[in-house]
């Protein structure tokens, strides 16, 4: 359980790094909370000749509230987001699921966006960027360039970024004050990777006497190669009353147009969509159970 | 590959070293600088026996490399009671509950509890065990040691209204 020899470098600023990472090519890997990496390294699962450390530099840390988007840089500790008001003000969905990613000393260390740029498809992090469309930023010799969170996650821990890229932060949107966020997932001890876990944040709409549902987002991690968007039941639900809908089936529409569910030790693909559809439901409940309050209140 | 120069504070003891940059910071400590107490149980941050505080934040020593924690100060188990010998609370609380059996995962229980106890002195059950979730014991079944969680909570706070 000994990482293979590499050479470890540690540059001062985020140009460097990219410069870097460019001229050493696909012989090196960028090194920021390790969390994911360092096990991967030492079960030599991975190897890399070359590691570039970015995880203090201080320029791709912080969160800064910008009309209505919350940026957070890539090297921000996951304590700190799930510890920051302006996180739990602007993004409760982040904040929420930050208990959720491995344990407080894994949190200590590891990165929203190293944990975004690993891509892991039971990750939380990479479930809030695609349920909530957040924007990656990315730069590399060539530049700086946006990807959403749509076309971001490619496939198992692989995103649409070059080996050259190197993610410097993440834009999140934030929803307006009508609407209720939650997380619900599964997994067989505190900390694990999920077995199934499902996202919903919703926003709704009192005009008409009734609370009606003018937005809709389910995100679902551990269902798929990647975190995986219910797109269909979220459309399926928008201008409809709440009280008309029934969560037990909009958990069952989430998992309708899954179909490469993971089946291993943990669980049969059949379990997993059961488990999925069961953790929609509740999130749902909670999330309109939220809206509705803050609707009333509003 | 060439080894790098360090230089840390481990325990308030300034330290220079070169190491070879895959070294981790859990080998390091056993192995440059004698301290055992570390342990190394899965070493990829699973079951939280290598568990040191980095400035203070619990974090894995096993998932991180010495040379990562160039400039930075270093608490392990070894620095945990007085100079004397006198037991800290969670020291003291863990051995009154029966908080161990074999000890194995008790230095890295100790360095999560002592930070757990430090950022919430006064933690629910739940909020207890949500923080040693990190950290497996084997043998004790959790009972004593959260036991001891709360004792150590108790012990804290009394040292503080005596003062």
């Amino acid at each position: 359980m000994k990482p293979a020899s590499f050479e470890y470098h540690r540059p001062d600023s985020v140009d460097d790094a990219v410069r870097l990472l460019a001229e050493l090519g696909d012989d090196a890997k960028i090194l920021a909370g390790g969390q994911s990496l360092v096990p991967m390294l030492s079960m030599r699962l991975a190897y890399f000749d070359h590691l570039i450390d970015i995880s203090r530099l201080r320029e791709l840390q912080g969160i800064e509230h910008r009309g209505h988007e919350l940026r957070i840089g890539a090297g921000t500790t996951e304590a700190r987001v799930g510890a920051d008001p302006q996180v739990r003000q602007a993004v409760p969905l982040l904040a929420r699921v930050t208990p959720f990613v491995g344990h407080f000393q894994i949190r200590n260390r590891g990165t929203l966006g190293g944990s975004i740029a690993h891509a892991d498809a039971a990750g939380e992090y990479p479930a809030v960027a695609l349920t909530l469309g957040a924007v990656m930023e990315i730069q590399s010799p060539r530049g700086r360039r946006e990807i959403a969170a749509a076309d971001y996650f490619t496939g198992l821990w692989e995103t649409a970024m070059e080996s050259d890229e190197v993610l410097t932060g993440v834009r999140f949107p934030v929803w307006n004050s009508r609407s209720g966020f939650a997380v619900q997932e599964f997994s067989r001890r505190h900390g694990d990777f999920a077995i199934a876990g499902a996202l919903v944040a919703v926003q709704l709409d009192d005009r008409d006497g009734q609370d009606r549902v003018t937005r809709c987002a389910i995100g679902l991690l551990g269902l798929g190669p990647t975190p995986k968007r219910a797109t269909a039941a979220e459309t399926a639900v928008i201008g409809k009353p709440v009280a008309e809908l029934l969560p037990e089936e909009i958990g069952q529409a989430a998992m309708a147009s899954l179909d490469d569910i993971p089946a291993d030790l943990q669980g049969s693909a059949s379990y997993r969509a059961q488990v999925g559809a069961t953790m929609a439901a509740r999130a749902w409940s909670q999330a309109i159970d939220e809206a509705v309050a803050r609707t009333s209140n509003a | 590959m060439h080894e790098h120069p360090l230089q840390l504070s481990v325990n308030g003891t300034p330290i220079a070293a070169r190491v070879e940059p895959r070294m981790t910071l859990a080998d390091f400590l056993r192995d440059k600088c004698g301290l055992t107490g570390t342990h190394l149980g899965c070493e990829h941050g699973a079951c939280g026996a290598c568990t040191v505080l980095l400035d203070g934040d619990a974090v894995r020593s096993c998932l991180m490399f010495a040379v990562q924690a160039d400039g930075m100060e270093v608490t392990t188990v070894e620095g945990i009671a007085s100079p004397d010998g006198t037991l800290s609370p969670v020291q003291s609380a863990l051995r009154e509950c029966h908080g161990l059996q074999c000890g194995f995962c008790t230095p890295g229980f100790v360095m999560s509890l002592t930070a757990l106890l430090r950022d919430n002195p006064d933690p629910t059950d739940d909020e207890i065990r949500e923080g040693l979730s990190g950290n497996f014991c084997r043998c004790t079944g959790y009972q004593g040691i959260v036991a001891a969680a709360h004792r150590a909570a108790e012990m804290t706070r009394e040292s503080v209204t005596q003062r």
